[in-house]
């Protein structure tokens, strides 16, 4: 006979109102088994949180510090917000840094329309950047037969990484650098084209939530990416 | 009394303008409470470029040359309220995307590398001095109203307008996006 194993439950409330969730769920899975939107971007659901991008930062009553929700476990009688002036502010200056520091031209993308950034910009009600533009300069990699890696649109959100590692378990993608400077390489930052741990299966490209990696062949919005085989690939492996 | 607008084109390709002539019959309506004082749709010449007491301006494009900083400042000081229209005007968008060359290359291109009559002779009038970098108009004056799209659509134009003379303040984020 199997043990069924011990669920603990937990009881706190999101914006007053009063939610449970399981000791071993985040804010943010609680958040969305509630109802409550909270802004994110490298969350992914499938794979492992990282706290990459902040946008999902929370207040928790009592505390001075933000937490980002998708990596915070929830504790019994927590009080957390997550829609003060504050966290508005933030979630702004968050988007517009994404912006500001590389490339988007949406109306020539591949991803328009089907875009998690562009998105979230309508979300928190962003219609322009007041940081300037960083403009860098940064080479397309289109060695790939099927695939192509544009820099200009990444967020660096690591979503890419984690698929590769986490799920498909090839490892082709690491982030090099530090801070504004980072990119996601391939190998060790050879073409994706001669990568020899790449696979060819493509879920780089479709959790990627921008114009970032596409498939070749696509023009101007018409990226729309497939993500059904994450959930489906999670239970297979037994994770909850 | 009417509403006094201004449109001015700056580094664009024009096709937010054709979006506000998009808005087709709404544009009677709108002739009832706007009078058009300066704009590439009309041709009236002012001695400083643009007549005093503008009440709303719309701006196409991006400030890209010296030319387009001058008006932009000069269109400023006139106007009480001003709109950035389209994404030229808001991120610099495609004409923002040279700020990815140098200068001397972009010019090689243009007039050497791909032109088919004199090849290899630069401009030395009309064309007027670039700036070293292309910005967006609120990087140069101070902006009221964001209308993002590429071209926005014309559903949007007349939702902001008409919600601006009726005293209200638009939501954008409801009707239009970068790259709409
Ligand atoms: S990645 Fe998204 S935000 Fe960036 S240019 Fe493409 S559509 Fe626009
Ligand atoms: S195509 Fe598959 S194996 Fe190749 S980099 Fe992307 S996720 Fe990794
Ligand atoms: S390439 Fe795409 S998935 Fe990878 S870090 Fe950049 S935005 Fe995220
Ligand atoms: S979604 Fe939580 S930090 Fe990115």
């Amino acid at each position: 006979m199997i043990e069924k194993p011990r669920i603990r439950v937990k009881t706190f409330k999101i914006d007053g109102i009063d939610v449970t969730g399981r000791a071993d769920q985040t804010v943010l899975d609680v958040a969305i088994e509630n109802g409550i939107d909270i802004p994110r971007l490298c969350y992914m659901e499938g794979l492992k949180s990282i706290g990459a991008c902040r946008l999902c930062l929370v207040e928790i009553e009592g505390q001075r510090g933000l937490i980002s929700a998708c990596t915070a476990r929830i504790s019994e009688g927590m009080s957390v917000l997550t829609k003060t002036d504050r966290l508005l502010k933030y979630r702004r200056q968050i988007l517009e840094l994404l912006f500001s520091e590389r490339n988007h031209q949406c109306a020539v993308c591949v991803s328009n329309g089907h875009c998690e950034l562009q998105n979230m910009a309508i979300s928190v009600g962003l219609t322009h950047v007041d940081i300037a533009y960083l403009n860098p300069k940064l080479n397309i990699d289109a060695s790939h037969r099927r695939f192509l890696n544009d820099p200009n649109r990444c967020i660096l959100c690591n979503r890419c990484v984690r698929v590769c590692d986490e799920i498909e378990g090839a490892h082709t993608w690491d982030l090099l650098g530090r801070g504004v400077d980072t990119r996601v390489v391939t190998d060790l930052d050879e073409h994706w084209g001669i990568s020899e741990s790449c696979t060819g299966c493509g879920k780089c490209v479709h959790v990627c939530p921008t114009g970032a990696l596409s498939e070749k062949g696509v023009s101007v919005a018409e990226m729309a990416k497939r993500r059904n085989f994450l959930p489906y690939l999670k239970s297979n492996r037994g994770i909850s | 009394m009417k509403t006094k607008l201004a449109t001015l084109w700056l580094d664009g390709c024009s096709g937010c303008h054709m979006s506000f002539l998009d808005m087709d019959e709404r544009l009677i309506e709108l002739a009832q409470r706007i009078e058009v004082v300066s704009s590439p749709y009309v041709d009236f010449k002012y001695p400083d470029y643009f007549p005093d007491g503008i009440d709303v301006a719309i701006v196409e494009g991006s400030v890209s040359s010296e030319e387009d900083l001058h008006k932009i400042k000069l269109l400023r000081a006139k106007t009480k309220f001003l709109i950035s229209l389209g994404d030229c005007a808001i991120t610099g968008n495609v004409s923002g995307m040279r700020n990815l060359i140098e200068i001397p290359d972009m010019m090689d291109f243009v007039y050497n590398e791909t032109a088919d009559v004199n090849k290899g002779v630069m401009p030395t009038k009309v064309v007027p001095p670039l700036l070293k970098k292309v910005i967006p108009i609120n990087q140069a004056v101070h902006v009221d109203l964001f209308i993002p799209g590429c071209p926005p659509p014309a559903d949007a134009i007349y939702y902001a307008l008409s919600e601006l003379l009726n005293g209200n303040t638009p939501d954008m984020s409801k009707v239009t996006r970068f790259g709409k």
